[in-house]
């Protein structure tokens, strides 16, 4: 039994390894701001998901110390992540004309929320 | 077994790291530096997580939830400055 | 009454137990704490919540869970496999507008977060009145079909959980 928990933890650490090498790679590699949020956002989160259940799966299986307070990390991990993702892409829409160009029409009467006309906060800012 | 595998997964891992690195001096835009360190503070979760087996510790955890904590704040932070000039209103 | 006291009593019981969590350890005491915390949130978050906030069906949104965990592993290896395998010069990346029946602010938060966990998507803004979601595609050689399968395989789940 305890063989078997140390071999799927193992494999899980391994897994984890791997997909936060492919986010961190693919971070790297791809070539424009948009294209490379994706990997760090899912790979990475996905990554350090196996690793944190690899935790559990140790504690509980083979060091005889079962501990749930992983999946809080993991759970707090995956509902964050959307959030930063989408507050970094809205900050790059809203510095890059670029990117601005290239948006689609919202195909409604208003525009996106980012764009410069709608910025709410601008006569704080001072 | 699980000597190897966390030995490996720590190598991987710091290649991750030092991409991430790659990413944050290279740039080109600020917010290509804001996601570098973002990733970067989730691989340094995944560090100190695999040490936290590695050394059959319990004592790690406080550290791991810490980093998610202030990386996500931080983030979200300065992605706020950048919208909307200040961080609170 | 009950409402006034318990306004979310799903909430309640999932502080409680995220509290029970945190601090790893199943007793009496640390029970009343997380009941109290699990009272407490509510009452002073209340009024960022205008509309409740609360599924109609909380064990369909379990299911709809259980999918989308699903999916975000098949996305990950689809992402993995476009970051280590394709020259990124020939990834047809592009921005789609998914438009929006949805109109409760949950669900929309729900739905642009479960965009960004899976397959090839990240949700990059709302437009400003609500009604269309700015999507980035990783690689799409066919925009409407991916407005098309997330508005089936999601939008129409939340829509039934939500409204």
């Amino acid at each position: 039994m305890a063989l078997v928990a140390e071999a799927l933890a193992a494999a899980l650490i391994v897994l984890g390894a791997f997909f936060l090498f492919v986010g961190s790679f693919g971070l790297a590699k791809l070539p424009d701001m948009m294209r490379r949020l994706h990997a760090p956002t899912k790979a990475t989160t996905l990554g350090i998901g196996f690793t944190l259940i690899a935790s559990m799966v140790w504690f509980g299986g083979v060091a005889g110390d079962p501990s749930f307070h992983e999946l809080m990390i993991t759970l707090f991990l995956f509902l964050t992540a959307p959030v930063t993702a989408q507050m970094i892409s809205k900050a790059h829409i809203l510095r890059s004309a670029q990117t601005q160009a290239e948006l689609p029409p919202t195909g409604g009467d208003a525009a996106w929320a980012t764009l410069p006309r709608d910025r709410t906060g601008e006569d704080k800012a001072g | 077994m699980m000597e190897m595998a966390t030995t490996l997964a720590l190598g991987v891992i710091g290649l991750a790291v030092l991409m991430n690195v790659y990413r944050f001096v290279k740039g080109p835009d600020i917010l290509d530096r804001v996601l570098a360190v973002d990733t970067m503070v989730i691989n340094a979760i995944a560090l100190i997580v695999i040490a936290g087996i590695r050394f059959a510790s319990h004592a790690v955890f406080e550290a791991a939830l810490l980093f998610a904590m202030v990386g996500f704040v931080s983030t979200v932070a300065f992605c706020r400055f950048l919208l909307r000039g200040n961080v609170l209103e | 009454m009950i409402a006034r006291v318990l306004p979310q009593p799903i909430l309640t019981l999932v502080l409680a137990g995220v509290w029970l969590l945190l601090v790893n350890d199943v007793s009496a005491g640390n029970i009343v704490l997380g009941l109290v915390i699990g009272f407490a949130v509510p009452q002073v978050t209340g009024r960022y919540w205008p509309d409740g906030g609360m599924p109609r069906h909380p064990l369909r949104l379990a299911a709809y869970g259980a999918i989308v965990l699903w999916d975000i592993v098949v996305s990950n290896i689809e992402v993995a496999r476009l970051v280590l395998f394709r020259r990124s010069e020939g990834l047809a990346s592009r921005f789609v507008t998914i438009p929006l029946e949805l109109r409760s602010a949950e669900a929309i938060a729900i739905l642009a977060a479960t965009i960004t966990m899976t397959p090839g998507t990240v949700s990059a803004d709302l437009s400003a009145d609500g009604t269309s979601l700015l999507v980035h595609c990783l690689d799409a050689e066919d925009p409407d079909a991916v407005a098309a399968q997330i508005k089936e395989r999601y939008e129409r789940r939340l829509k039934e959980i939500f409204e």
